[in-house]
């Protein structure tokens, strides 16, 4: 998926909340999702100092981020593989290309990239005659159904388990119709029995990295099935498709990394398998990819280096921002209309495709906090969320309604003794409409937003009264 | 003509310095204290963590006794006597003879074999985790595509943390592992493999092995 269709997020979410099937997929994230990651976080004792490095660590890559591309660089060639810059999707596309029919490639594997979704290399490798196998299941469901995925972590997160059967069944013609796929083992069985010869048919696999290692050139991927390491091992050329700012100094920095990613993303203590790949297999190796390539995407991320947005580049794309998130809870993956969603997309999107094409996104969060107080890498979520807020706001791009509201606050805002008033005599009024349970089945002007949830009238003084009030004591 | 290449560097630079965090330190890491054990007590915290990541464990004194200890691994869940060995002298030269029902052979795998047995690099117990390389005596298709991976543990290849683990690799490769010298690829293995994308019932066996079982031999490595 390439062209964004975030400014759709408003009908999209509607979609998304009536559909009941999406809503009872999106039920994982309460029952399992965030339990797990508690449990995972409780059991080591150094998880939140960890967190904290991590946090350091990566504040300092990205302050010496031309330092350790370059040595990586260095790295990969004096381990016999090549690193190809891409400053934009079109570039890593065509590289990608032109390396694929250097090696005659018909069929590519492909294990579970985002850089992949980012530049929308499988329609494009389709268009030129060149059939994308995605290996990793959840993408090969959303392959056969021809969706994007929901989630960074589980793509078909939004696919139900008889979902997952309809679309096997419409798909396997091959297969007896009659055969049971009552028990999910069985629905894994088969894809793990058509997926087999796939990887060995393959002429080139590409593959995402989560960490690049600057001591070694190596490119590291963390799975839990086993299709990325298939992928980069059986075809004879092995891409990986990464991004400049998941370089990590030394291996054991990517340790640091490791120790917080798995238990954050998916509350194991850490995922089946986490592999460190250097450059093409050696004159005694039996197996391994003959050519070795690293596809390092830029995208515009090297613009925000410096400026106020730097701290998004710390995300090392767990997925615990959006199992925590309401809005995510509520609407799913899609409605975010770009490539990654939930509160890091909200972030990430404006950044790459321009604010102006997903204005909705940075208002779809009531800054609750849940994200940040997640993340392992301690990214104030909600502070770059009003960064883009206010960029919306004085570029004059924010959604109608919002101006409209803002700018009423705002003349009241300047008019300190009439706000009070206004304040106080609101909450009166809200109070006594409210009733006795103390919330609004609807408001006016807000009906889109009481649809779903009831609206608290407030209590108490105002804040504005609380605060003087607490000031004299 | 400016590359792509020169254009991303020359951007980066920039933000460098500009940023905030340009004179930032690499920060000393954290290494959890779970692991830093000895003697039984790690033998003990590896196998907890092994068999909570669903591998199963079993410890064997000698390492005369692996072979018995593979036939009764496979007999015991009705799997076929047969065995791929890792040409590797820490598995290839034990005493295969004295099982002579279980079929063996040695190499890489071609993805027809139904169970593999391999040495590993360390045992690493923080997280029951096995640490695997690539090369000639340790093919790498012996780790992924058989249904079942028996992995070999001695005593001495027990370390308790991943650092430990990254110090067993360096002291073996002569010290520095840049330049070529990390084998082409190094595996972290924690568990049989798994998938919980079919609507996230988490199941074992998705593409590599369904079964990952661990012998733990209570002597050190054979030296040839
Ligand atoms: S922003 Fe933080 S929580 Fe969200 S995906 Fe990135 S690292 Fe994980």
């Amino acid at each position: 998926m390439l062209h964004p269709n975030s400014n759709a997020f408003t009908a999209e979410s509607t979609k998304a909340i009536a559909d009941p099937q999406l809503q009872e997929a999106l039920g994982v994230l309460r029952t399992q999702s965030i339990p797990n990651r508690l449990k995972a976080a409780n059991n080591l004792a150094e998880f939140e100092q960890l967190r904290d490095r991590a946090r350091d660590l990566k504040d300092h890559i990205l302050g010496h981020l031309d330092q350790y591309l370059l040595q990586f660089e260095e790295q990969v060639k004096s381990s016999g593989g090549q690193v190809h810059w891409c400053s934009d999707a079109e570039s890593a596309r065509q590289t990608i290309l032109k390396l694929c029919r250097e090696a005659g490639a018909k069929t590519v594997t492909k294990g579970k990239t985002m850089i992949g979704e980012e530049i929308g290399i499988n329609d494009f490798l389709a268009e030129n005659g060149i059939e994308p196998v995605e290996t990793d299941l959840g993408e090969y469901i959303i392959q056969l159904r021809h969706e994007t995925p929901s989630h960074i972590i589980g793509p078909a997160l939004h696919v139900t388990k008889r979902q997952v059967e309809e679309t096997f069944r419409e798909h396997h013609t091959d297969l007896d119709a009659g055969r049971s796929l009552e028990e999910p083992a069985a629905l894994m069985a088969e894809a793990r029995a058509k997926m087999r010869h796939r990887y060995f048919e393959a002429d080139v696999g590409i593959t995402g990295a989560n960490f690049l290692i600057a001591e070694t050139g190596s490119t590291v991927i963390v799975t839990n099935e086993g299709n990325g390491d298939l992928t980069q091992m059986l075809p004879k050329m092995h891409i990986a498709l990464t991004s400049i700012e998941k370089v990590v100094p030394t291996l054991d920095d990517a340790m640091t990394l490791l120790r917080i990613l798995p238990r954050s993303a998916t509350g194991q203590e850490l995922s089946v398998y986490v592999t460190f790949s250097t450059g093409p297999r050696r004159q005694i190796d039996p197996d391994g990819p003959k050519a070795f390539h690293v596809v390092l995407l830029d995208n515009g991320r090297s613009a925000y280096l410096g400026g106020p947005m730097q701290e998004m580049l710390r995300c090392i794309r767990c997925g615990a921002c959006m199992d925590h998130c309401p809005v995510y809870h509520a609407v799913g993956g899609h409605a975010y209309g770009w490539v990654y969603p939930g509160p890091i997309g909200a972030i990430l999107t404006p950044a790459l495709v321009g604010v102006e094409n997903a204005k909705h996104l940075p208002n779809a969060s009531s800054l609750c906090g849940r994200c940040e107080s997640v993340c392992p890498v301690r990214i104030p979520i909600p502070k770059l969320l009003r960064h883009w807020r206010e960029e919306e706001f004085t570029r004059a791009i924010t959604p109608a309604t919002q101006r409209t509201g803002l700018g009423v606050w705002a003349w009241f805002a300047q008019r300190p003794a009439m706000y009070r008033l206004a304040a106080r005599w609101s909450m009166r009024i809200l109070r006594w409409s409210a009733g006795a349970r103390g919330r609004f089945k609807s408001l006016p002007l807000a009906e889109g937003w009481t649809r779903h949830r009831d609206f608290p009238a407030p209590q108490g003084k105002t804040f504005q009264d609380q605060w003087r009030a607490r000031s004299r004591r | 003509m400016s590359t792509d290449r020169d254009r991303m560097l020359a951007t980066i630079r920039a933000g460098v310095s500009r940023s905030v965090t340009k004179d930032m330190p690499k920060p000393a890491p954290v290494i959890p204290r779970r692991g830093q054990l000895q003697g039984r007590a790690l033998v003990e915290l590896f196998r907890k963590q092994a068999e909570t990541a669903s591998a199963t464990v079993a410890e064997v004194a000698r390492a005369e006794d692996v072979p018995a200890a593979v036939a009764e691994y496979l007999r015991g869940r009705n799997l076929p006597p047969q065995i791929r060995l890792a040409p590797d002298p820490r598995v290839e030269a034990l005493d295969w003879k004295s099982q002579p029902m279980l079929e063996t052979s040695r190499g890489a795998s071609d993805g027809t074999d139904t169970a593999s047995v391999t040495p590993v690099l360390a045992g690493v117990a923080e997280t029951g985790t096995l640490m695997v390389h690539s090369g000639a005596p340790t093919p790498n298709t012996l780790h992924f595509l058989p249904e079942t991976h028996i992995a070999v543990v001695y005593a001495d290849e027990l370390v308790g943390t991943y650092e430990d683990a990254w110090t067993q690799l360096r002291a073996k490769q002569g010290g520095d592992l840049s330049s070529g010298a990390m084998p082409r690829t190094v595996s972290f293995v924690t568990g049989p493999s798994r998938s919980a994308d079919i609507g996230k019932i988490l199941l074992m066996g998705a593409h590599g092995p369904k079964r990952l079982h661990i012998i733990l031999v209570d002597a050190k490595r054979p030296t040839h």
